[in-house]
């Protein structure tokens, strides 16, 4: 046990829940004011009701010891988890932790809570609350599990196999963001999509989301060192630089095509490098996060605009810039990897590796992409024919927040228009 | 002169301005408003507590048209605007004495 290795997970993991917020910041600002408080709320609901399922039985399905495919019941209920002694299969020899299962467990439940909340971008303005609800649950055990288990457990199928993913490329953006896809397809268009606008109703917000994104992402990669050392030192920079890149590949890029650098691009270049630079994080270094990021940035602006060619409504472009950026990211890393970089590595094609890692990323792409669309697609389909994922005509034009839940986001009563009742 | 005055749901409004664009017409002015008809408020809840809110978003879309184009146009606008259900919304004509195009000093119908 190292109580230094310890005491930067254990802040890792306060950043790590604090992007929640910043995500539901990010993804507020860009919906229309009747809809803020449904999407505020569909990310916070996340934090909540994740929590204790990934503390009931998650952690066991995804860390547990049963097989390649999955965990076991071994833990549920954090069954022996807190013990100064305990022990999760496959942590041994390279892989042994150097912090308390625990905390690990603390950590880990974090990134369960903001994977799910990541589908939530593409689908605002029309979710059924209670409808969101069930397919959360139901996606954090029946998709987000199965896939931490194969990527980030060392007794998972892909781990095994040698794919790389530091902090979550596949399991986080590559899973919500195919997800995401599926979801949009059962649940279809908002009303009026494309021809009515439906620009942000606050961009402040949105920026402000940015920050808190990119400030608690240095707890989600470098935090994925699980340990306070030389490499999440270069997480960290990798980060950040990769951030940097993302947000000026996007805003040179729409300056180029559309005229303007404008905020949301600036806003979304960044979170784009940010997703992509997250499985190459640990394993990368030199220039290499700057090429990441700003490919990322460039691409993605590209990216955002397929919903109109395809016609789907992917509102907020969760496939645009998660799906596509955790795509990049993973498959660049398969280019860049650096075993100097990281001994528990690879070395990628520019560093004489060959194309060895790159077969094993396509296949951990592959697999997410395929297990997580048709799971997703049939598990929205099961509750919308069910209890309904979407609202109603009215409650979309009325909005989520009056509709869904009662309340107004600028709820500022000057005509002294509201009585209480009772 | 007449002033067209139409009171309709918030998202009606695209389908109300592409109408009036069909028929010819050259320019509006749009407002966010709030209030009530027949159609109910919504209740809204914070901790526990109950409130009423009567006040109903809408939008007020006021065009001035020649006396001769009235019924046309607002028989556009309620075309747009209908959707069958309470709270579709009012429109109402009213004379127009005088009228100035500020950047020429046109006035009357040519300034329309």
């Amino acid at each position: 046990m190292d109580s230094g290795n310890t005491a930067w997970v254990l802040t890792s993991t306060a950043l790590v829940l604090f992007m929640t917020p910043g995500l539901a910041f990010f993804y507020g600002g860009m919906v229309r004011a009747k809809n803020v408080l449904g999407m505020l709320m569909q990310n916070f609901f996340s934090m909540g009701l994740v929590s204790v399922l990934w503390a009931v039985v998650g952690f066991s399905l995804a860390f547990g010891d049963g097989g390649g495919w999955i965990g076991d019941f071994d833990f549920v209920g954090l069954k022996g988890l807190g013990a100064a002694d305990a022990a999760l299969p496959g942590y041994v020899g390279d892989f042994g932790l150097t912090i308390p299962v625990i905390v690990f467990v603390g950590y880990q439940m974090m990134f369960a809570v903001i994977t799910p909340a990541l589908i939530t971008g593409a689908t605002a303005d029309r979710l059924k609350f209670a409808g969101y609800a069930v397919f959360l649950g139901l996606w954090l055990l029946i998709v987000y599990a199965p896939v931490a288990h194969w990527v980030f457990s060392p007794t998972g199928w892909l781990f095994k196999r040698g794919a790389l993913d530091f902090a979550g490329g596949t399991v986080v953006h590559i899973n919500a963001g195919v997800a995401a896809l599926a979801v949009v397809l059962v649940v279809g268009k908002r009303r009026g999509w494309p021809r009515d606008a439906m620009p942000p109703h606050s961009l402040p917000l949105t920026l402000l989301g940015t920050g808190i994104l990119w400030f608690g992402w240095f707890g989600f990669n470098a935090g994925s060192a699980l340990g306070a050392n030389n490499l999440a030192g270069q997480a960290l920079i990798n980060t950040h630089l990769a951030a940097a890149a993302g947000m000026l590949g996007w805003v040179l890029a729409e300056r180029i095509k559309t005229g303007h650098a404008t905020t949301l691009g600036a806003a979304s270049g960044a979170v784009a490098g940010l997703v992509a630079i997250t499985p190459g994080a640990g394993f990368v270094g030199g220039l290499a996060p700057i090429a990441i990021g700003a490919i990322a940035g460039v691409f993605c602006f590209l990216a955002v605009s397929l919903k109109y060619r395809f016609g789907y409504d992917d509102s907020l472009d969760v496939v645009g810039v998660h799906l596509v950026g955790g795509i990049l990211g993973s498959l660049l890393l398969a280019f860049f990897a650096d075993l100097r970089i990281n001994s528990l590595g690879a070395d990628g094609v520019f560093n004489g590796g060959g194309s060895a890692l790159l077969v094993d990323q396509l296949v951990a792409v592959g697999a997410t992409l395929v297990f997580s669309f048709v799971v997703s697609y049939v598990l929205a389909k099961l509750v919308d024919v069910t209890i309904g994922l979407r609202v109603t005509a009215d409650q979309e034009a009325e909005g989520l927040d009056a509709s869904q839940h009662a309340e107004s986001a600028y709820a500022m009563s000057e005509f002294g228009a509201m009585g209480r009742v009772g | 002169m007449k002033l067209i005055t139409a009171i309709v749901k918030p998202f009606k409004l695209d389908d109300v301005k592409d109408a009036l664009k069909g028929a010819g017409i050259q320019g509006m002015t749009v407002s966010e408003v709030q209030g009530f008809g027949r159609q109910r408020g919504h209740t809204e809840v914070y901790r526990g507590a109950e409130y009423t809110v009567d006040f109903v978003p809408k939008v007020r879309v006021e065009v001035v048209v020649d006396a001769a184009d009235v019924d046309r146009v607002v028989d556009a606008i309620v075309a747009a605007a209908r959707t069958d259900k309470i709270g579709d919304g009012k429109v109402w004509v009213t004379e127009v004495e005088d009228l100035v195009r500020i950047r020429t000093g046109e006035r009357g119908p040519d300034a329309i």
